[in-house]
């Protein structure tokens, strides 16, 4: 069904994807007139398929989720750019391989909102969600299956294409937490007793956050995966006390982040290292800090205007061009190219969270603003480590940095936030308010 | 629900704000101690990582280029030569920075300059936007310049006086600059040790940058000099045949002839035997005033522009320091005393009375030609001084012919061909000198000039001096013309 305000929201997403399109073919101009000339020529038609895709993706939305907010997936698509133009730039064997994800990614997002033609029809599925949630989650611990690399063990190798699961597992969590919750919202939500103003639930509603919470820390001890262990706790606790109204729940959920975060440090070493690394990167800086201090040099050497993409040399950080990507473009765009992505993100965040104030049923408010709150918490936290703001977790940017399996989940996420935003609006064109 | 949904964006806002103070303090705020903070080699780094052009001689060879080193560099500087152009190409190290042309031309040899701006043809097309630089050198006569001098301390340089283009550029002792362009920082560290510790000065570059009392190859400056300002003419005045000559205002203190002979006559004749009495003479017929601002028409006390770093001036006493020194005068216009000059500016001299009085300016690039081949820069010639008036160089040229032909240089000779010439001997100890030959050739149209210098030898007298210098310019002017 196709609507007016429809038709225009769909206008607005071909012209910014245009504007989008345009970005990110000149931000490649750009890189190929560096005087290194680090973009070899033959990546082109890479580029040009990105484009393509982007083009793909609209094309679906204008058939499958006509109706749906029209902002989300331009700036999904500048995100996604930018970042293939400076991992291209930093490595070209990467290009490739990262333009292959992008198909991959897209082709999920348009079976995305294929198969998902309504957000409540996936509300039924919420145990089947949350088995797929902890399987991925906990798949990287199964013998003969996961890999370690870089000392974290959250990597799923087959045949010969290694993926990292809790990236699927995010979204699948949220699904279910979104339908667990909405469902025991009113138990959750009642108060037994009222403590210094503060309502206190019973004990007995204290399981699922306890088992949420233990749930992050076997992440955490096991597959040594702080960023992703710290995503899964807050956004629980986000969702929570969204759901409830409770600032109980946060002031608990705090409580236990803090007491695991104690654990954390007293028990592993490269925590402590982590944390050692934020209050004193230079006692480190040929060491264990070494990225994070080659990190900040690259953002200094960018300054205000950056050197120009093609021009800096972020090749000496290690893994540039997946958690690290945001130095390389803050060496080569400078604050104007690092403030204008964090304006990118946080138009994102403000679309998602638009999203969920408007619509009605409970399950898709509360989907939709967990959604854009894995969004949101992921950038911060991966942004905050490489800015040396928080200690460091290894998680990626998303839709800029380069993996395959951060790729596939972003972009089904955006799938959902796009068929619960074009649910709503269909839904009010039916029934007038 | 909204309201908690408006607080979760309240808090995602705050949390992006934290990070964009962070990048303000990052990228702006403290990107300046960031930047110099010792553990940053970024800039350094930097530069050595890219690809870089090759120098090559005007003929062709090869004498700097950049090879896959698979390390984590990517490239490494080699100099296939060794160290037989290490004065000229300089070298490109990661710890001691950059010396020579590879610091002169850094920017066309990274590709910072382009012919044209932005070609679209760029971005479909793999391109090494690295530059070539060709430089005025003739491999041949740096070869022959370099074995002539052998392991003589000294210099040689010859230059073409019509364009001003250096042809040679030789000296000893001199460095293999793959030492230094090494990735082992250990051994570059001892070797730059080991260079620096060296009496001999190897990492000394002394063609433009030592400077040495030029003794009577000033001669030259002095008779143009004399020419110019009408003081003396080829045949008038006759200077007196004297063993020695009494300085004015110096208590009875003369000035003696090399080994006390006797000499004079005229500016012809004093020329063709080097004769120190009438030159002092002469100096003193100039004044203190004229005979400065002769040196300085020649390019004394200015850094001559050639495109190397960090040249060095030659000098001669202002004007004013002669006030109450008479002698000084005369002794400075046989290029005694304070005078000293490069090897470089004596070419240049010799170089200015070929071409009619103009000094070239002296440069080492011809051109600059892309990955392509393409020319995108090549060097103007472009008159740097004019000395004297075409007429006063033609009697000096014809003066200087003299000198080979039948005087002091006559070891320089070459069969057929005119050789215009000038010995120096500057003694520097009991029985040894700095001995400098300067010439060029064919003196009816020259297309090559030279100077020869060669440190602290045996000898005392222009004959024994011009014997040891002159054959070697002798050498490179016919290599030079042969080809």
């Amino acid at each position: 069904m196709s609507t007016v305000l429809g038709a225009m929201r769909r206008n607005t997403e071909l012209g910014l994807m245009l504007m989008a399109g345009v970005l990110t073919a000149g931000a490649y101009t750009l890189a190929g007139l560096g005087r290194s000339a680090s973009l070899p020529a033959n990546l082109v038609p890479f580029l040009l398929i990105i484009l393509g895709l982007l083009a793909a993706a609209h094309v679906a939305t204008r058939r499958l989720a006509p109706n749906a907010d029209g902002i989300l997936l331009p700036i999904a698509g500048l995100l996604n750019g930018i970042g293939y133009v400076f991992i291209a730039r930093l490595d070209s064997d990467l290009a490739a391989a990262q333009a292959m994800w992008t198909a991959i990614g897209v082709g999920a997002f348009i079976a995305t909102l294929a198969l998902v033609r309504r957000a409540r029809d996936i509300e039924r599925l919420r145990y089947t969600f949350a088995l797929a949630g902890i399987g991925l989650l906990l798949m990287p611990l199964l013998p003969g299956l996961g890999q370690n690399i870089n000392g974290a063990r959250l990597w799923v190798r087959l045949g010969s294409v290694t993926f990292q699961p809790g990236e699927l597992a995010k979204i699948a969590l949220a699904v279910f937490f979104a339908s667990y919750l909405v469902e025991k919202q009113p138990m959750l939500a009642m108060g037994t007793r009222k403590v210094a103003g503060v309502w206190v639930p019973n004990v007995r509603h204290f399981g699922p956050i306890v088992l949420a919470w233990a749930f992050s820390l076997v992440v955490m001890f096991w597959e040594k995966d702080l960023g992703s262990s710290l995503l899964f706790f807050a956004l629980f606790i986000t969702m929570l006390w969204v759901a409830t109204a409770r600032n109980f729940y946060l002031g608990i959920g705090g409580v236990m982040f803090a007491g695991g975060a104690l654990i954390a440090y007293s028990v592993f070493d490269h925590v402590k290292t982590r944390v050692h690394i934020l209050t004193d990167p230079w006692s480190v800086a040929t060491g264990s800090g070494y990225q994070t201090v080659q990190a900040l040099f690259a953002f200094a050497a960018g300054g205000l205007t950056g050197t120009n993409i093609g021009q800096g040399s972020p090749q000496r950080i290690p893994a540039v061009s997946t958690d690290f990507i945001f130095a390389a473009i803050g060496e080569e765009l400078g604050l104007l190219g690092t403030v204008a992505i964090l304006m990118a993100f946080l138009l994102m965040v403000g679309a998602g969270l638009r999203i969920a104030m408007r619509v009605e049923p409970p399950f898709e408010k509360l989907l939709a603003a967990g959604l854009t709150a894995i969004i949101g918490l992921q950038t911060f936290i991966i942004l905050g480590g490489v800015t040396r703001l928080v200690p460091l977790t290894g998680i990626t940017l998303p839709f800029v940095s380069y993996g395959g399996s951060s790729l596939i989940s972003n972009y089904i996420l955006l799938a959902l936030l796009l068929r619960i935003s074009a649910d709503d609006y269909e839904r009010k064109v039916r029934a007038p308010a | 629900m909204n309201t908690q949904i408006r607080r979760l964006g309240v808090v995602l806002v705050v949390l992006f704000c934290a990070l964009f103070v962070q990048l303000n303090w990052l990228q702006v705020i403290d990107a300046n101690d960031l930047n110099n903070h010792p553990a940053n080699s970024r800039a350094v780094v930097r530069d050595f990582i890219q690809p870089r052009g090759n120098i090559q001689t005007a003929d062709g060879m090869l004498i700097a280029e950049s090879v896959p080193s698979g390390d984590s560099f990517k490239v490494q500087r080699r100099y296939p030569q060794g160290d037989l152009y290490s004065h000229i190409t300089g070298y490109f190290s990661f710890t001691y920075g950059s010396e020579g042309v590879e610091r002169e031309y850094n920017d066309a040899l990274t590709g910072t300059i382009s012919k044209s701006g932005f070609d679209p043809r760029d971005l479909l097309v793999e391109k090494d936007k690295t530059a070539n630089v060709t430089l005025t050198i003739n491999s041949k006569l740096q070869q022959i310049a370099t074995e002539q001098l052998g392991d003589r301390k000294g210099s040689v340089v010859a230059i073409d006086p019509r364009t001003g283009g250096i042809l040679a550029f030789a000296d000893y002792p001199r460095y293999d600059p793959n030492t230094l362009a090494s990735h082992h920082q250990d051994a570059v560290r001892q070797a730059w040790t080991e260079l620096n510790a060296d009496d001999g000065k190897p990492l000394l570059p002394r063609t433009y940058r030592e400077r040495y009392p030029p003794g009577s190859s000033f001669k030259v400056v002095t008779a143009a000099t004399g020419l110019a300002t009408g003081t003396a003419t080829p045949a008038m005045p006759v200077y007196p045949n004297l063993k020695e000559l009494p300085l004015p205002n110096a208590g009875g203190q003369t000035l003696a002839n090399f080994g006390g002979g006797t000499c004079g006559g005229n500016l012809v004749d004093a020329l063709r035997v080097s004769c120190n009495t009438a030159f002092a003479q002469l100096g003193l017929d100039l004044g203190a005033q004229k005979l400065s601002a002769g040196a300085e028409a020649f390019g004394f006390n200015k850094v001559p522009p050639i495109d190397l770093p960090f040249g060095a001036a030659a000098f001669f006493p202002p004007a004013s320091s002669f006030a109450r020194d008479l002698p000084g005068v005369a002794k400075s216009a046989i290029g005694q005393q304070d005078v000293s000059a490069t090897p470089l500016q004596m070419a240049l001299v010799a170089a200015g009375i070929a071409n009619n009085g103009v000094i070239m300016t002296p440069h080492l690039l011809a051109e600059v030609r892309n990955s392509e081949g393409e020319v995108i820069k090549s060097y103007d010639n472009k008159p740097w001084l004019t000395a004297v008036p075409a007429n006063v160089a033609q009697q000096t040229r014809d003066m200087m012919v003299g000198v080979v032909a039948g005087g002091s240089g006559s070891r320089a000779q070459i069969p057929g061909v005119a050789v215009a010439g000038k010995t120096g001997t500057a003694q520097t100890g009991r029985d040894q000198s700095h001995v400098w030959f300067i010439a060029f050739a064919p003196a009816e149209a020259p297309r090559i000039a030279v100077a020869v210098m060669l440190e602290n030898q045996p000898s005392l007298t222009e004959v024994t001096g011009g014997a040891l210098a002159a054959p070697i310019a002798a050498a490179v002017i016919r290599a030079a013309l042969a080809s």
